[in-house]
């Protein structure tokens, strides 16, 4: 039977590997090539890796540094940030990319969703969608690039981009973003009711619990960052990944 | 070691970077064919493949791979291993388009069907187990059960019984491995499967040219 994925997702920041606490204070963890190494040798479900910085100081993706990681993955592999154009994810998928995740760019014109989806296939593309409470706990569409709500309502954006031809939806809440508090769950389950592609949850596991509780509530596949790079509670790093029996029985329906 | 050096068509619809990582991690060369020619003295070939029928099959026409190919693996009997939509090409035909395929394995490619009772998610993506028909393939054996990457929409149906190599489930037992002679094919990525696609394109390396 298909097994749900669980995803580390590694977030890049000027070349270097971080991890944010509600999408501000990042913290230096290491350098990515020696964290892909290892999750490579822990025989992870599949990697992501996001550079946080490119779309906001208006980068191109760091091509060298991805063919590197690319090179070093024997797993399925998701890189996002930065990407504007057809041609620029032409350009990833050639240096040996499975999957590219894109925001900033489709947030206003879910087009480049389906030029994409119609040029590699949906499988390829994942939209992130990344959702924050606001004072009266109103989930609200979050831009990350800017970091500002964006007044698209946060379910149509959704619906949006995967009749756009979005193969998968990130869903980030930025509220749990690094908190290992658990994820929200009630966020899950609405997106995944409203879509047929598959809905990757991220944003605050802590524990194999938290992903279970995710997958229950609607999720495809989880992915965490904190939970896979943090150990202890003084936050100390450390690359951890569960060994696959212990997903395997996690998971069993 | 001969036997280890393959050559990939460079398809523009191909993961090929991805396969070419894979066989030198395993010790094996790869030689990218940049044109039919390239190809013909070709002891070994991979043909990857990620997306739609019709666009393949027409880039492998349109291109001429078509007549090389058929020389190599019909005639010449060389060992020929294709991933994930490269096999499907080795059917007859598709749902998905309306061209046929090279036809070297009889059967066709289905769409997966979501239903009330048993609904599933499309594409099939992730790691599925495999159920192994035939052991003397190249389908590596190995202490932990086998899992492969699996991304796909349409699934193969096979004419011949016999060409079955092993199968996966999602909804209903599908075609995951297949082989008739020197033509083999893999439904899933080998080349983003860890050890256990390392073991099988260390084994495709060592069939015997």
């Amino acid at each position: 039977m298909l097994r749900h994925r669980v995803i580390p997702a590694l977030l890049l920041k000027n070349g270097g590997l971080y991890k944010t606490f509600k999408f501000d204070k990042p913290k230096y963890v290491g350098d990515p090539i020696n964290a892909i190494r290892i999750f490579n040798t822990k025989q992870v479900d599949e990697l992501m890796v996001i550079d946080i910085d490119a779309s906001r100081s208006q980068k191109e993706p760091n091509y060298s540094l991805i063919e590197q990681f690319a090179g070093e993955c024997f797993m399925p592999l998701c890189y996002g940030g930065g990407i504007k154009t057809v041609e620029q994810a032409s350009r990833i998928f050639k240096l040996g990319v499975e999957k590219v995740c894109l925001q900033t760019a489709v947030l206003d014109n879910t087009k480049l969703v389906k030029d994409l989806a119609d040029r590699f296939g949906s499988q390829s593309v994942v939209i992130s969608v990344d959702v924050k409470k606001d004072w009266l706990q109103r989930p609200k569409l979050y831009k990350a690039s800017t970091g500002q709500s964006h007044s698209k309502n946060w379910l149509d954006f959704i619906k949006e981009v995967v009749d756009a031809g979005a193969g998968e939806v990130l869903l980030n809440s930025v509220d749990r973003d690094g908190t290992l508090q658990g994820a929200d769950l009630n966020l899950i389950s609405q997106a995944s009711a409203e879509i047929s592609a598959p809905l990757i949850a991220l944003g605050g596991i802590g524990s194999l619990k938290d992903i279970k509780d995710a997958i229950n509530s609607g999720a495809s596949a989880v992915a965490a960052g904190a939970f896979f790079v943090f150990h202890g509670p003084h936050r100390a790093v450390l690359i951890t990944y569960p060994e696959y029996k212990e997903l395997e029985k996690l998971l069993k329906d | 070691m001969e036997n280890a050096v393959v050559h990939i068509p460079n398809l523009s619809l191909g993961n090929t970077q991805s396969v070419a990582n894979m066989i030198k991690r395993v010790g094996g060369e790869v030689i990218i064919a940049m044109t039919p020619e390239d190809l013909s003295s070709a002891k070994k070939i991979i043909l990857p493949g990620v997306g739609a029928f019709d666009e393949g099959m027409n880039e492998l026409r349109d291109q001429g791979w078509i007549d090389v190919l058929n020389k190599l693996v019909l005639e010449k009997k060389v060992p020929i291993l294709g991933i994930c939509l490269g096999m499907q090409f080795f059917f007859e035909g598709s749902e998905e388009g309306e061209l046929p395929g090279l036809s070297w394995i009889s059967g066709r490619l289905k769409r997966f069907v979501s239903t009330h009772e048993d609904p599933i998610k499309i594409p099939h993506m992730g790691w599925n187990a495999l159920n192994v028909y035939r052991r003397e393939s190249i389908i590596p054996e190995m202490e932990e059960e086998l899992r492969y990457y699996f991304v796909h929409s349409y699934h193969a149906i096979c004419g011949d019984v016999d060409d079955l190599v092993a199968t996966a489930h999602h909804g209903s037992d599908i075609t995951a491995a297949v082989q008739r002679n020197n033509i083999y094919g893999v439904q899933f990525h080998p080349e983003k499967s860890h050890t256990f696609g390392m073991a099988l394109l260390k084994n495709f390396l060592s069939v015997k040219c």
